[in-house]
């Protein structure tokens, strides 16, 4: 209250009076990121200039990172490359802080993958760790209670000495703040690759479940509600993290930036989960929003808005770590595990009551107003009056150039084939140590010693998890309903082929989550690109979209939400577009689930799919002959969604010992990777492919080629497996038999004894990073 | 039977832990940090987690919360109490179990199925266990590294109060392997690994017959139930 009576104090503050009397005062648009013309437009709504407090939340809120400016164009065909079927079980679809579907039996989950790029290369450590936060509190802010988090990893080339700095802080960033909020991390993806070197990409998902009747949203609406601001207090750190981290590209000589950073307190964030769902147990909030990026700024604006309201808050109210900050800097603020309120005036001492038992500090803010207009006051002086919509929504909408790059037509015509390219096929010797090769590349090998520093256990509900192809968790503890997810993204496919590979990264998840044994539902995307202001990183945007919005609604499951990340690269090199895309599957009962790896002796092993001579882009491309060009497999996305029938089918009735997708590094993979998840040898065939299929030794062993699985199947069960597979037309083939010999045989070719395919397999990374 | 499962700011496994007393067929009692009433239950449990971040030292904080005054006091007069990982940092804080612990060896977090060897039955978390039965469950800490004086260490082997060690592989460096401890009594057990995520078939560690079908904690519980049938 003090602060409150210092009435008149000359303040040094730009006032909106000011402002009015000023007109021609010098701002600084253009070092906050804004365009001279969208300067202008800010201009024209407010009919002065705007105050340094309005200039401020403008050029966060019309940053790249919070308007979407120059994406929106292309990710309204989400929403429109829909059928009404799609949307059936959809019950909050894009442009909430995330998605909702309902998964049945009077329950929801709502799930969502965002990036956190830029932060984590300059501080890995925090920007990893405060990515996690970020993304855990989107799904607090729908009324679920997140149970699980998957995070999706590019770092540049294992030889660089920067990657293990990066490395170890990213990985440790996620433990530590993932560990420490109680939240299993259920899976993943690490990739490797020099043209992620400056830009690595640490994207976050997470997932969380909630009854029908405790969604919430983030909207005012009801004029004399009260906005509350809980949780920590507000700091100096992330200032500008927004507009000016996410929305520039790196220049190498520019001024170290680790001031904008977030930091973050898991503990903090744990605390505030458990206080607001109380909260909503309670019935007390009309509405809330999370404070990410752009903070202040973003959090009034959106809930106005949203609310089609208005707001009177005075920003002295803000409890601060740091007295010294200016209006402007607590409006810009991205300090973390920070919420938003709205509250009805009845229900404030339920409220205040229950953020006291969890020894959350809160403050009154001010409260909502009919008229739509946000006022934002500095003491008794107006620093903010601005229309919310202006802000929040209706921000700049660019249509960028785009143009067909003059690489791609080389690129797509240098593939293995013109290249000529060494196969082993006749030299067994030569063949089996590519697959040697392979198996032990960083980027096939075990993750075990990054995903071993991951707690998967906590929640006791998690049912598949890293190194299963998807991760599963159970929602209902009666029932044993559960969710699984699976995420995906080839970048190097999608440079060959942006359509293509938005394709190939959903086919890859869906089938992921089909492998599991559960149905997939719907779609979450995060896309991380190059600059937008080079049209043929504009282009690459353009055709990923598409081909990702053309794939959902063939295999007719919607997009609910996603996140864009634009200016990933240094200097005129862009990383390869990377659209990690995330499939959320639903299955009954997760006793159901299928397990990844063979686990019993004499089950018959089967391949189902066929195989193409598809190596362009391949590991075994990039691993024997560090070549990229071509064209990316073909996907069949009717063949995927019948193979996830039959997957789904064959899981209901108990018929499959396990299920393991085919993708990177195909089959070779595939078997080393079955036979090590719970140590059971095999012996497999390969000629009978070579044979069907048409194709060479390398083929069947290394090709990339779509819509294929191998099951284990009990020999009880195998006529009614195979009548199965033939009734639903999926093509399918015995390769081999599960066996107690403590080897991996593949005829003709090699014998590897496990025990020495383990020690390749999960020593590569420890002896690079360990 | 009414087992307590207290929450501290920053528990993170009581939801696990209080499944895990339902499971063996008792019935789990919430208790509170800042409330001092242990609402007459007949045994406790501290369960895993980041008690108040675990700022200062792991579990130094809770142990002076006031729901740990009564619980030091009940535990003194035979009130049977087991701490898991965090709340086994809380017992050693709290002195009703001797030593320290600290960051593992690697310096990294660590989650993974952890074999043990039961050392001790004669306790009240322990006595359906066959002496020297090796079970598996998980374990997941950063700071799991078990010390204590050369002395302290002599006294503990020699009265028999190391409960649980560390079989294939010591994860974290701690001393003699240790894993988990018993008091004098045989009331207050603590231990690194979480029992209270091995014990429902299809959630716990993989074991040679089938995935995550491994129930090995369960037995802390039944064990606890049995004492006090009996007591």
């Amino acid at each position: 209250m003090a602060l409150f009576k210092k009435k008149s104090v000359p303040s040094g503050v730009d006032t909106t009076t000011n402002a009015a009397e000023t007109p021609d005062k010098h701002q600084p648009w253009k070092e906050l990121g804004l365009k001279e013309d969208e300067y202008a437009r800010i201009r024209e709504i407010l009919g002065r200039r705007p105050t340094s407090a309005e200039l401020a939340m403008y050029s966060v809120m019309w940053s790249e990172h919070c308007s979407y400016k120059s994406s929106k164009i292309y990710l309204r065909q989400f929403g429109e490359k829909v059928t009404d079927e799609m949307k059936t079980n959809l019950m909050v679809g894009m442009g909430e802080n995330a998605g909702v579907v309902d998964i049945g039996e009077g329950w929801a989950v709502t799930f969502k993958v965002e990036s956190h790029n830029h932060p984590s290369y300059i501080e890995p450590f925090q920007g990893a760790a405060t990515g996690v936060g970020g993304i855990v509190r989107d799904i607090l802010t729908m009324g679920a209670r997140p149970i699980a988090v998957m995070d999706q990893l590019r770092f540049g080339a294992v030889e660089n000495p920067d990657t293990a700095r990066v490395v170890h802080g990213v990985v440790s960033g996620i433990s530590f703040y993932g560990n420490c909020l109680g939240l299993p991390n259920i899976g993943g993806e690490t990739v490797f690759d020099r043209v992620y070197q400056g830009n690595p990409l640490v994207n976050a998902l997470s997932v969380g479940a909630l009854r029908h009747e405790d969604l919430k949203l983030a909207k005012a609406s009801n004029p004399g509600d009260r906005v509350i601001l809980f949780g920590a207090r507000t700091g100096a750190d992330g200032i500008g993290g927004v507009s000016v981290l996410a929305s520039e590209t790196f220049d190498s000589a520019g001024p170290s930036r680790r001031p904008a950073v977030q930091v973050g307190d898991p503990f903090a964030e744990k605390v505030l989960i458990e206080c607001c769902l109380e909260l909503y147990k309670a019935d007390v909030v009309a509405g809330i929003q999370d404070l990410g990026g752009a903070g202040l700024s973003c959090a009034t604006s959106e809930l106005a808005s949203n609310g089609n309201a208005g707001m009177r808050v005075q920003l002295q109210k803000v409890l601060k770590r740091d007295e010294s900050l200016t209006p402007e800097e607590i409006l810009m603020s991205e300090s973390q595990e920070r919420m938003m309120a709205i509250v009805p005036k009845k229900s404030l001492k339920k409220f205040i009551a229950i953020v006291e038992k969890w020894e959350v500090e809160y403050s009154d803010l001010g409260e909502v107003i009919e008229e739509p207009r946000l006022y934002i006051n500095w003491g008794d002086e107006e620093i903010v009056n601005v229309p919310p919509r202006t802000v929040a929504h209706d921000g700049p909408v660019y249509e960028r150039p785009v143009a067909f790059p003059a690489y791609q037509d080389g690129l797509n015509a240098d593939s293995v084939h013109s290249r000529g390219l060494y196969r082993a096929n006749d030299n067994s010797t030569d063949l089996a140590a590519q697959l040697w090769q392979i198996v032990t590349s960083p980027n096939q090998a075990s993750k075990s010693w990054i995903t071993d520093q991951y707690d998967h256990y906590v929640g006791g509900n998690t049912a598949l998890a890293m190194p299963d192809d998807s991760g599963m968790v159970r929602v209902s503890e009666e029932s044993g309903l559960g969710i699984s997810i699976a995420t995906d993204a080839n970048g190097r496919f999608c440079q060959l082929d942006p359509y293509q590979g938005a394709k190939l990264a959903l086919a890859e998840a869906y089938r992921n989550v089909a492998v599991g044994g559960a149905k997939p539902m719907a779609v979450t995307n995060c896309l991380n690109f190059g600059s937008p202001e080079n049209p043929e990183v504009m282009w690459q945007f353009k055709q990923a979209t598409a081909g990702l919005a053309d794939g959902c609604l063939e295999l007719g499951i919607p997009v609910t939400g996603g996140n864009v990340s634009f200016y990933n690269q240094t200097g005129d090199v862009a990383i390869h577009p990377t659209p990690v895309v995330g499939v959320l599957g639903v299955i009954d009962d997760v006793a159901r689930r299928i397990p990844s790896g063979w686990q019993d002796e004499g089950n018959n092993i089967y391949l189902l799919g066929t195989t193409k001579d598809e190596l362009d882009g391949s590991v075994w491309s990039e691993v024997i002959h560090d070549h990229l060009g071509g064209r990316p497999p073909v996907v069949d996305l009717a063949h995927e969604a019948a193979l996830a029938d039959l997957l789904h089918g064959a899981a209901q009735q108990g018929l499959l010992a396990s299920a393991h997708d085919l993708s990177e590094a195909g089959l070779a993979q595939a078997l080393v990777e079955s036979v090590l998840r719970f140590n059971m040898g095999a012996r497999v065939w390969i000629n009978e492919i070579s044979e069907r299929d048409n194709v060479d030794r390398t083929c069947a062993l290394f090709s990339e080629s779509t819509g294929r699985v191998i099951v284990s199947v009990g020999r009880e069960d195998d006529v009614k497996f195979v009548g199965l597979c033939e009734a639903r037309g999926i093509p399918v083939l015995r390769i081999g038999v599960t066996d107690n010999s403590g080897e991996l045989e593949i005829q003709d070719l090699a014998t590897f004894p496990l025990e020495d395919l383990r020690n390749g397999f999960k020593a590569t990374i420890p002896a690079l990073f360990g | 039977m009414k087992i307590g499962v207290v929450t501290f700011p920053g528990t993170l496994d009581d939801r696990d832990a209080a499944r895990a007393v339902r499971i063996a067929g008792a019935e789990a009692v919430s208790l509170w940090h800042a409330d001092a009433d242990l609402k007459k239950v007949d045994a406790v449990v501290l369960p895993g987690g980041f008690s108040y971040g675990d700022y200062l030292r792991c579990g130094a904080i809770a142990a002076q919360a006031p729901v740990m005054k009564e619980i030091i006091k009940k535990a003194n007069q035979g009130l049977p109490v087991l701490g898991i990982c965090n709340g086994f940092q809380v017992l050693v804080e709290s002195h009703l179990l001797p030593g320290g612990l600290i960051r593992n060896s690697d310096q990294h977090f660590i989650c993974r199925d952890q074999g043990l060897r039961v050392e001790n039955t004669s306790t009240a978390w322990t006595n359906q266990f066959e002496l020297n039965q090796e079970i598996t469950i998980p374990l997941k800490n950063g700071e799991g590294g078990y010390i204590a004086t050369a002395a302290e260490l002599e006294r503990l082997e020699g009265e028999g109060l190391v409960t649980f060690r560390y079989i294939g592989g010591n994860p974290n460096g701690s001393m003699n392997d240790i894993a988990g401890l018993r008091n004098e009594r045989g009331n207050v057990v603590g231990l690194m690994p979480h029992p209270e995520h091995a014990v429902e078939p299809g959630f716990g560690p993989d074991t040679s017959s089938a995935m995550r079908s491994g129930v090995d904690g369960l037995l802390f519980f039944k064990s606890v139930l049995h004492s006090l049938v009996n007591a």
